[in-house]
């Protein structure tokens, strides 16, 4: 195999493994902004991914090819609406944090699952999907000598999309009045309150953003990865991009750095056999290696000063 | 004093109930017959010597992994690892009891429920010490260790334990197994076995540890303030330890104890024991007080085996347990909730609150 090909390989497949990861790990870094602690980004995964594929196999034969877009937006949505559950327990509730997306995670596979055997006859698992997001090979940049049949040869479109919006809430949080808001909801809910900012309003907008974003992250992972809905479609998913999250610092272009770096381990058991220095390597080294290495980072790297200092405390006004 | 009463009974009560009226709406929703299924449910669970030997079996590893994540809160620590523990306490018994199987059989079943104890034991130390010494969230750890443990007991597995193209150990030997002739006998062939006496066993010394020795009141005072233990001149470096050390060896005893009773060997996996996880709700609705463990356990353990015969007789989908428990644990979690109904006299007289509740 030449070293382009090889490379090709490399990038593609671990663009489609991060993708789910970085839109996963930016809804996290919104609601802890915002000074929720979530847990519950697998369950929120689980619900996108729910949703998206049933949308998916409802309306392949009206959408076309459109359909897996559109399911991503679906998906979206259920998240969304899930996280509501984490939301009001916090938020208004005053429910331990850990505890509430403890039940998302408990929630969301019998839910889903549940609803599954409603729609599809008692079947645990829905069928697999037609329309899914196959390789996409972008028009003109792939023309660019080396760097375009590496970079942009038969990739994951979506997998960019979620770098560019890994930009945008960069851009959200450090550079526009809302995001510095939210922040300073995280930060310091009795001072941001002080300044006339509704605190309630910004952990509400938080939480449901990564309802939104995990659950883009769940719909991703059904549309190009497992192609169907069962139990198993989420298998730690969640719960990698919340490393990634951490690993990345709370900063979304650090999340979605982390989660492309966790998409190179997740996708060095497929690749390894093609390298010659790698395919020596027990896969198993590639499988533990995301959360060995956030172990280690937070070990060494990070102190408990990271997080927003207001992450995980309940805000009762006039205390 | 309204509140200090809601802490007690009033709440767990409240939130069972209405966790299965969401069921119950739920189920009505889609057009399943809630009482039915609900009947069905407690038939499953509770209406034959079987089925109350499937659901007292069922009890052991909630009870243990409840306990452990019970004590880790005591000492004000969000074990999550429960899921990891219980596993790699799992494959701890069951390496045992396939290396040492020349032993005799009481020598054996002791060796192979202490190597899989101490095996979870000392992986849930890990977040302790990084917790110690580091000031590192045990809930980020003890959640990145749960996955470590997964992948290195499936490669474990897969390529010391199991036969080539097999995904599953061999089977331990007969003499090992904790569900003996007996109590097949006397329970009409369910898996009931005398781990659940050392599961009720262990209840009574997590109960005694907690009020009776220095070290279990020194694991509450650190949870309680952690810099008040430090000055009245408590390690508190030592009691995060111990605390995650014993929470962890619990949890890994759950696990050794299917191992040998239920299981008889141990395969590959795709994902995490979810008995970690339902370790953790039987925990939260029992507000981590050992007693209260044990009655939290069988309702949840009915719930989940009476759950099984759920879809048998029906085509209602046994899932719908899982989001009673989940429900359950929800209401548990909004608490203030109900205090906020106290507050503003929803509820008048003990008697109306269970309908306050449902509302």
């Amino acid at each position: 195999m030449s070293l382009t090909t090889i490379l090709m390989t490399v990038f593609s497949t671990t663009f489609v493994y991060a993708a789910p990861l970085i839109f996963t790990a930016l809804g996290g870094t919104f609601s802890e902004r915002s000074g929720v602690v979530n847990v519950g980004l697998e369950g929120m995964m689980i619900i996108g991914a729910f949703g998206s594929t049933v949308f998916n196999l409802t309306f392949a034969s009206t959408l076309g090819s459109i359909t897996p877009w559109v399911s991503l937006l679906i998906g979206a949505l259920f998240g969304l609406v899930f996280s509501l559950l984490h939301a009001v327990a916090t938020v208004t509730f005053r429910a331990d944090h850990i505890i509430s997306g403890t039940v998302l995670n408990l929630m969301a596979p019998a839910l889903a699952v549940f609803l599954t055997r409603v729609i599809y006859n008692g079947k645990g698992q829905t069928p697999v999907i037609n329309q899914s997001m196959g390789d996409f090979t972008f028009p003109i940049l792939s023309k660019i000598p080396f760097i375009g049949k590496v970079l942009f040869t038969n990739t994951s479109l979506v997998a960019f999309i979620a770098i560019i919006i890994g930009f945008i809430c960069w851009f959200f949080f450090f550079k526009t009045s809302v995001g510095l808001r939210m922040r300073s909801v995280g930060e310091n809910p009795t001072a941001a309150d002080t300044l006339g900012i509704n605190v309630i309003k910004y952990k509400y907008m938080g939480v449901l953003i990564s309802g939104f974003f995990g659950g883009i992250g769940g719909a991703v992972m059904a549309q190009s990865i497992t192609l169907n809905f069962s139990a198993s479609t989420i298998s730690g998913q969640g719960f990698m991009s919340l490393a990634a999250m951490i690993f990345g610092k709370w900063n979304p272009l650090g999340a979605t750095g982390a989660a492309l770096f966790f998409g190179l381990a997740q996708s060095l058991p497929i690749i390894g056999a093609y390298i010659p220095i790698l395919s020596h390597v027990n896969s198993v080294w590639f499988q533990i290696a995301p959360y060995a290495i956030t172990i280690i980072v937070l070990v060494i790297f990070l102190g408990k000063a990271v997080a927003p200092a207001a992450d995980g405390q309940n805000y009762i006004k006039g205390e | 004093m309204h509140t200090k009463s809601l802490k007690g009974l009033v709440i767990p009560l409240v939130s069972v109930l209405a966790g299965f009226i969401v069921g119950a709406i739920l189920m009505l929703i889609f057009g399943y017959d809630p009482i039915q299924n609900y009947q069905n449910l407690l038939i499953g669970s509770l209406g034959g010597i079987y089925s109350i030997g499937e659901t007292l079996r069922n009890m052991i590893s909630l009870i243990l992994t409840a306990l452990g994540f019970a004590v880790a809160s005591k000492a004000g620590f969000f074990n999550i690892g429960g899921p990891g523990q219980y596993l790699i306490g799992w494959f701890g018994a069951i390496v045992f009891t396939l290396k040492f199987s020349y032993l005799p059989a009481i020598l054996l079943i002791i060796g192979a429920l202490l190597c899989g104890a101490l095996a979870g034991g000392i992986w849930s130390m890990i977040a302790g010490i990084l917790r110690a010494y580091f000031g590192t969230s045990e809930v980020i750890t003890t959640i990145m260790l749960n996955y470590i443990i997964l992948y290195v007991v499936n490669f474990a597995v897969k390529s010391w334990l199991a036969s080539k193209g097999s995904d599953s150990s061999p089977n331990i030997v007969s003499k090992a197994n904790l569900n003996t002739e007996f109590l097949q006998h006397i329970t009409d062939n369910s898996t009931f076995n005398w781990g659940f006496f050392i599961a009720l066993a262990v209840v009574g010394l997590v109960w005694f540890y907690f009020n009776k020795t220095k070290s279990g009141f020194e694991i509450q005072a650190v949870g309680l303030n952690e810099s008040a233990s430090q000055y009245s001149g408590i390690s508190v470096k030592k009691t995060i330890i111990i605390a995650m050390l014993i929470s962890g060896l619990l949890a890994g005893l759950g696990g050794a104890i299917d191992g040998l009773g239920n299981y008889e060997n141990i395969s590959v996996s795709n994902n995490l024991p979810n008995v970690g996880y339902n370790g953790m709700a039987v925990a939260l609705l029992a507000a981590e007080n050992p007693i209260g463990i044990v009655f939290a356990a069988l309702l949840f353990s009915a719930l989940q085996i009476g759950g099984l015969s759920i879809s048998v007789y029906s085509n209602t989908p046994s899932e719908i347990v899982d989001i009673v428990i989940a429900s359950i644990i929800f209401f548990v979690g909004i608490k203030y909730a109900f205090e906020i109904m106290v507050k503003k006299g929803w509820f008048k007289g003990k008697n109306k609150a269970r309908k306050g509740g449902a509302k």
